[in-house]
C-alpha cells in the first residue's frame, strides 16, 4: 500500500502510522455534554467502502494525512494535510 | 540423449555435477532435469503419499514432481524443482521422501495399500480412540509426512532484500514480454523487465519458427541486446514476480546467487519490493497434462516440456516417442521431434475431426487408457474405434490445452472468467489495478498475437500514466489459430492423476463429491489438490472440470480457480533478509557506549537503546553488590548517569506557552524563563500518557524532556494536537533527542562536580536551568533529580557527550564517586517514589498516582473532560502506594496483592506490584504497586502472592515516597 503525501509524494505504507478515523479531528468544546466526549472517543463507524482516517508521516515530515480510501478496493482516493483542512475550516 | 547441434547450451563448458551420489556431466546452461535427461535418468523422485516413482512432468517452475534437495556444506534446501535449478561445478543434489534409496523406497507400500488411502482416509481412519490422536496417530502420520528435510543447522548464509521503482514493470520475457518492454522502452519510460528464468526469452527459447526472418532465440537475444544498452532499461533475469500488491506494488525474488558454485560477495536471493506506475502481465501459459490410468510413470511428461529439452538444451527424453494431445499446438511438438531425427511413433489425438496428415501415424477420436513400466514407462495402450492396442514408448508427451498464467490477477481477489473456446480461464478484466494482462497470459496463443498483444498493452500503459509512445513495427511470426477440443479425464477404472504433487487422482475428486464436498473450497480441503507446492498450477482446472462432471454441473457454476500469493515458494530468510539477530530491530547507542562497556558494564535493553545495567568493581560478583554500592554512592557522594535516551522536544514559537498548557495538565504559561516544571500529560481518554520536565529556556523557547519510553509517542501527539488543534498557532517543534547528550550529576557533591567542569560555576536554586559552558562549548545545565538527592543535567552537543561523560567519571571518581547504571537508578527512584512507565503504563489517570491536583481548574487540556468521568476516581480505584518488605523477604514485580484471610483469586485480588528494589538505603525490600483505595490504607499489612516465582508473604503499605519525604536534599 502506498500513500500520496502532499509534501512527500507517494511513499511506503511502513513510513507512516495509523491513528483511527477522522473522527479525532472534530474534538468537543470545553464543557461538553459527556455523550459528546463519548461520541468522540469510542462510537465509530465500521463502513464497507469509502471511508476517512487518519495517518501521520512518522517517516517523513511529520504531517497528519487524512486519507480517503476505499475499504473494498484498497484504493486511495484523497490525501490532504490535516493541518490545512483545520486552517480552512477557520478561514 | 543429446542431439548434435541442438540447443542454447554452452557445449564447450562442460559442468560436473552430483545427484545421488552419482556424478553426471552436463553443459553450462543445462538445468538439474535437462542434464539429468540428458544423462538417461529419468527417476527423479518419489510422491508425496503412495511413494510412487516419478520423473520430471515440465520444463519450468510448476514441476510437481521432480523435487529435491540441494546439499551444501552447511545448508539443505528442500523441495527445489529440478527444472529450474541450474547446474554448476560441484553443485549436490539427492532426491527425496525415499528411504533407503529413490529405487528402493520402502513407503511405496503406501500404492498397494491406496484403496484404502483415499481423500479423507485420516478423517475418516483415525477419529476414535480420541486419546489416539495426540500420542500415537498423529505422530506416526507425521514421521511418514513431508517431503524434504531441513540440515537442522542455522541458516548463516546472506540474504537481501532491495526496493525498485519504475514506470511500467514488465512480468515475463517471452515475445509478449520482449515486445512490450522493447515498446515502452523505445518510448523513453523506466522499464523493469524480470524473468523468471536464468536465460531471457520464455517460450522462444523452445521455439523452431522464425520471427521476422530470424529463428526465434536469435529475435530474442537481439532485443535484449538492444534493451541491455539502453539507460531507461533494467533486466532482471531469475527473479520471480511473486505477488501483487496494493497501488502498484509487487513482490519479487530474485535467485541472486543460488546458480554459483560459490555465491562470494553475493547473496542466496533477494526478496524485492517493486513499485510500478503500469505492469503488464506476459506470463504466458502453462500447458495442462490429461488424466488417464497411470499417467505418472517416469517418462510421461508434457509435449511443451519435450520440445523445451529438444530446442533449448538438445535434449530427447525417448527414442521412441508418442504423444497425447486434445488440440493442434502439440503437434508442433511432434514436428520438431521428426526434424530433429526422433522417432515418433505415433499421435493420438482425442478430436474425432483431428487432421491426420503428419509424418507420422496419427490416431484421432482415439485416447490413451493405461501405461506400462514400473521405474520408467515402456508402453501404453490405446483406445480408437478400431479396438485397443499396445503401443511400445519411453516417453508420451500430454498436452490437454494451455492454461494462461494469470496467478497474480488473482492476488487482490480477482475472480477469473471462464472462457469456453479456450477451455480456459482468462484474467478478470481490471482485477489488479495498474496491471494489464497480455499475450498468452490473456488468452491469444500464437507467437504473432503475443508480440502484438505486448506492444499494445505497452501502449496502453504508456498513455494511461501519461507518457509519449512510439510505434514499434511488429515483425513477422507464426499465426496458427488455436483449436482445442476439451478432455480432462479418460474414463476407466485405475487412478488417473490430477494432482502429481499430491497424489490426487480423478477418483479422489469424485470421491468428494459424492460425499457431499460439492463446492470447489471444500473438495480442495478434503482431497488435498492444489495444496502442494506447485499450488495446483498443473491441476486446478482439470480438477474444477472433473468436480463438475461429478455433480452434473457447468464449469463456471461449479465455481473457479483462484491462486494466492506467492507465485511459487518464496524462502522466508529472503523475507526476512537482515532481521536475524542483532537486525531484528535497531539499536540505539548512547554516546557514552564505549566508555560504559570498557569498564565492564553490561548492557541492557530499553526500547531500542542500550543503557549501562551497573558499572562492576574489582572483588563484586554479583550485580546486586554493584547496584547496592551505586545506590549508597549517589547518596553518599556522587554519580554520573547517561540520562540521554530521555525524549527531548523543542517547542518555540509565541503560542508555545499556550501550546504547553494545553497538551500538559498543569499550567506552563506562568513558568518564569530559567524554570524547569515537572508535567503531566494526559491521553484524551483521561489517562496518563507521560510525564517529564519542560524547561523554559526563553520567553518563547521551551525544551519538554519525555520518558525513554514514550518518546516517538509524545511526539506524534503533540504533533497530531498542534496539526489539528493549533494549525493556526504560531508554533513549531521537533524532536531534538539525538541531537544533545545529557548526564545526570547526582549526590552531595554534585554541586561541586557539576562547578570543576563548568567555565564559570553555576549556583542554580531547585528547578533552574540555563545556559553555560564547558571549555568554551555552549551546554545547558538543568537543576532536576530523579534520584532525591541534589541533582544536575548537563547537556551537550551530542558530539562533545563522550567526552563530557569520560571527564564527569574521572572527576568523581576522585570525589569518591563514579558511575551509576540502570539498576541503580531504578532503586534511588523506587526510594524517592518517582514513576516510570512501570506505573504508567497506559491503564492509570492522575487520580491513581495521586496527581489529581495538577489537572488546573484554570484551562481547558488534552483529557481534562474524560478525567472527571465517573469511574476515573475515588475508592474503587487502585492508587499507587509503596510497599515494604518484613526482614530480608524481596518483593516481586507483577505479583499480586490480597487482603490477609481472603482467598488468593482474580476475584479477590486488590491489586499489583509495578516495581520493586533493594533499598540500601533502608535495608528492606521496597515496591510501588496499584492498591484498592490504596492511599487509605498506609501501615496495614497486605498479603503478597506471586504464583510464578513461588512467592507468599506479608508487606506493609507505606507512602510511596520513603527517603527525604520533606525534599530537603533536593533543595539543598
Amino acid at each position: 500500500m502506498r500513500l500520496n503525501c502532499p509534501l512527500c509524494g507517494p511513499r511506503d505504507r511502513r513510513e507512516f502510522y495509523y491513528y483511527g478515523s477522522e473522527d479525532y479531528l472534530n474534538r468537543p468544546a470545553e464543557g461538553a455534554a459527556p455523550q459528546a466526549w463519548d461520541d468522540y472517543l469510542h462510537l465509530r463507524d465500521n463502513p464497507a467502502g469509502v471511508t476517512k482516517d487518519l495517518w501521520y508521516h512518522e517517516l517523513g515530515c511529520a504531517s497528519w494525512l487524512r486519507v480517503t480510501r476505499n475499504t473494498l478496493t484498497h484504493e486511495i482516493l484523497a490525501t490532504e494535510l490535516v493541518a490545512d483542512l483545520k486552517r480552512e475550516a477557520t478561514a | 540423449m543429446r542431439i548434435a547441434g541442438k540447443g542454447l547450451i554452452d557445449r564447450g563448458t562442460p559442468v560436473r555435477f552430483r545427484f545421488d551420489g552419482v556424478d553426471y556431466s552436463g553443459f553450462k546452461g543445462d538445468t538439474v532435469a535437462s542434464a539429468l535427461l540428458a544423462n538417461g535418468v529419468r527417476l527423479m523422485g518419489r510422491s508425496f503419499k503412495y511413494h510412487r516413482p516419478r520423473g520430471v512432468l515440465t520444463a519450468g517452475s510448476e514441476e510437481p514432481s521432480a523435487l529435491l534437495e540441494v546439499i551444501e556444506d552447511r545448508q539443505q534446501t528442500p523441495n527445489v524443482r529440478a527444472t529450474v535449478q541450474e547446474i554448476f561445478e560441484g553443485l549436490e543434489v539427492k532426491s527425496q521422501n525415499r528411504w533407503p534409496s529413490l529405487r528402493h523406497d520402502l513407503l511405496s507400500v503406501n500404492d498397494l495399500a491406496a484403496p484404502f488411502l483415499s481423500a479423507g482416509f485420516y478423517y475418516k481412519t483415525f477419529m476414535w480412540p480420541r486419546a489416539f490422536w495426540e500420542k500415537l496417530y498423529e505422530p506416526v502420520i507425521r514421521r511418514a509426512a513431508g517431503l524434504g528435510s531441513l540440515s537442522g543447522r542455522h541458516d548463516e548464509a546472506a540474504y537481501e532484500k532491495a526496493f525498485a521503482f519504475c514506470d511500467l514493470l514488465v512480468i515475463g520475457a517471452g515475445p509478449t514480454g520482449l515486445m512490450a518492454a522493447l515498446t515502452a522502452a523505445r518510448a523513453g519510460a523506466d522499464v523493469i523487465l524480470a524473468d523468471e528464468d536464468a536465460r531471457m526469452g520464455g517460450a522462444l527459447l523452445s521455439d523452431s519458427g522464425m520471427i521476422g526472418g530470424i529463428a526465434a532465440p536469435d529475435w530474442a537475444a537481439q532485443v535484449l541486446a538492444e534493451l541491455a544498452t539502453l539507460p531507461n532499461v533494467r533486466l532482471m533475469p531469475r527473479t520471480t514476480v511473486t505477488g501483487a500488491y496494493d497501488n502498484g506494488t509487487y513482490g519479487a525474488l530474485e535467485r541472486v546467487g543460488l546458480h554459483l558454485p560459490s555465491t562470494g560477495d553475493l547473496p542466496r536471493e533477494c526478496f524485492w519490493r517493486i513499485v510500478a506506475g503500469r505492469a503488464v502481465l506476459a506470463t504466458g501459459a502453462l500447458e495442462r497434462p490429461i488424466a488417464f490410468e497411470n499417467n505418472d510413470r517416469p517418462g510421461v511428461m508434457l509435449a511443451s516440456a519435450i520440445r523445451t529439452y529438444l530446442n533449448r538444451y538438445g535434449v530427447v527424453p525417448g527414442k521412441r516417442i508418442t504423444i497425447f494431445a486434445n488440440n493442434d499446438h502439440a503437434r508442433q511438438t511432434a514436428r520438431d521431434l521428426m526434424a530433429a531425427g526422433v522417432k515418433v511413433a505415433v499421435i493420438i489425438d482425442s478430436r474425432p475431426d483431428a487432421a491426420l496428415v503428419e509424418d507420422c501415424p496419427v490416431y484421432a477420436g482415439a485416447v490413451v487408457t493405461g501405461t506400462r513400466g514400473r521405474m520408467a514407462l515402456t508402453g501404453i495402450t490405446v483406445s480408437h474405434k478400431g479396438g485397443n492396442l499396445h503401443i511400445d514408448t519411453d516417453c508420451l508427451g500430454l498436452s490437454g490445452g494451455w492454461n494462461p498464467t494469470l496467478h497474480l490477477t488473482c492476488h487482490m481477489n480477482g475472480r477469473p472468467v471462464w472462457d469456453a473456446t479456450l477451455a480456459a480461464f482468462l484474467p478478470a478484466p481490471g482485477a489488479v489495478p495498474g496491471l494489464i494482462p497480455a499475450g498468452a497470459a490473456s488468452g491469444v496463443f500464437s507467437t504473432q498475437a503475443c508480440l502484438a498483444s505486448g506492444a499494445e498493452a505497452a501502449q496502453a500503459a504508456l498513455q494511461a500514466m501519461g507518457h509519449a509512445t512510439a510505434d514499434a513495427a511488429l515483425p513477422q511470426a507464426e499465426d496458427a489459430p488455436y483449436a482445442i477440443q476439451p478432455l480432462w479425464a479418460v474414463p476407466g477404472k485405475g487412478r488417473a492423476w490430477l494432482d502429481y504433487a499430491n497424489d490426487v487422482t480423478v477418483k479422489d475428486v469424485k470421491l468428494a463429491a459424492q460425499e457431499n464436498f460439492a463446492s470447489v473450497e471444500h473438495m480442495k480441503r478434503y482431497t488435498t489438490q492444489g495444496m502442494a507446492p506447485d499450488q495446483g498450477k498443473n491441476s486446478n482446472v482439470a480438477a474444477l472440470a472433473v468436480l463438475a462432471d461429478a455433480t452434473g454441473r457447468g464449469i463456471p457454476e461449479t465455481g473457479t480457480t483462484t491462486f494466492r500469493p506467492p507465485f511459487s515458494p518464496v524462502s522466508i530468510a529472503a523475507m526476512g533478509a537482515g532481521g536475524k539477530a542483532e537486525g531484528f530491530a535497531p539499536q540505539r547507542f548512547l554516546t557514552s557506549h564505549g566508555a560504559s562497556v570498557e569498564r565492564g558494564a553490561p548492557m541492557i535493553e530499553a526500547g531500542l537503546w542500550y543503557r549501562p545495567s551497573y558499572f562492576p568493581r574489582p572483588g563484586e560478583t554479583t550485580w546486586r553488590q554493584a547496584c547496592d554500592r551505586e545506590v549508597a554512592m549517589v547518596r553518599g557522594t556522587v554519580g554520573v548517569a547517561d540520562v540521554s535516551t530521555l525524549g527531548k522536544i523543542d517547542i518555540q514559537g509565541a503560542d508555545a506557552a499556550r501550546f504547553l498548557d494545553f497538551v500538559y495538565t498543569n499550567t506552563f504559561s506562568t513558568l518564569p524563563v530559567g524554570r524547569v516544571r515537572y508535567g503531566l500529560m494526559l491521553r484524551e481518554d483521561g489517562h496518563v500518557m507521560d510525564d517529564g520536565t519542560t524547561a523554559r529556556l526563553g520567553e518563547n523557547h521551551f525544551l519538554m524532556t519525555t520518558t525513554t519510553a514514550a518518546a516517538g509517542q509524545v511526539m506524534r501527539h503533540l504533533d497530531f494536537v498542534q496539526q489539528a488543534f493549533c494549525a493556526d498557532w504560531d508554533l513549531r517543534t521537533i524532536s531534538v533527542t539525538e541531537n544533545w547528550a545529557q548526564f545526570a550529576v547526582a549526590g552531595p557533591k554534585a554541586r561541586a562536580l557539576v562547578n570543576s567542569v563548568l567555565d564559570q560555576p553555576a549556583d542554580f536554586p531547585f528547578m533552574a536551568c540555563g545556559a553555560v559552558s564547558i571549555h568554551g562549548t555552549p551546554a545547558r545545565l538543568f537543576r532536576i533529580s530523579f534520584s532525591g538527592e541534589e541533582g544536575y543535567e548537563i547537556a551537550v552537543p551530542a558530539r562533545y557527550g563522550e567526552a563530557l561523560f569520560r571527564d564527569l567519571l574521572a572527576r568523581a571518581e576522585t570525589m569518591g564517586g563514579g558511575a551509576y547504571g540502570m539498576e541503580a537508578l531504578n532503586v534511588l527512584r523506587i526510594e524517592k517514589g518517582f514513576i516510570t512507565h512501570a506505573e504508567i503504563h497506559g491503564r492509570v489517570t492522575a487520580f491513581d498516582i495521586g496527581l489529581e491536583k495538577m489537572i488546573s481548574p484554570k484551562k481547558d487540556c488534552i483529557g481534562k473532560a474524560a478525567a472527571t468521568r465517573p469511574g476515573m476516581l475515588g475508592p474503587d480505584r487502585q492508587q499507587l502506594v509503596g510497599l515494604k518488605a518484613v526482614g530480608d523477604a524481596a518483593l516481586t514485580a507483577g505479583a499480586h496483592l490480597f487482603t490477609p484471610g481472603a482467598a488468593v483469586n482474580r476475584a479477590n485480588s486488590q491489586g499489583y506490584v509495578t516495581s520493586v528494589g533493594w533499598s540500601p538505603t533502608l535495608g528492606a525490600s521496597l515496591g510501588l504497586a496499584f492498591l484498592q483505595n490504596g492511599r487509605a490504607r498506609r501501615g496495614e499489612m497486605v498479603r503478597l502472592v506471586d504464583h510464578l516465582r513461588k512467592i507468599d508473604l506479608l508487606c506493609e503499605v507505606a507512602d510511596p515516597v520513603f527517603h527525604d519525604k520533606e525534599g530537603a536534599k533536593l533543595r539543598a
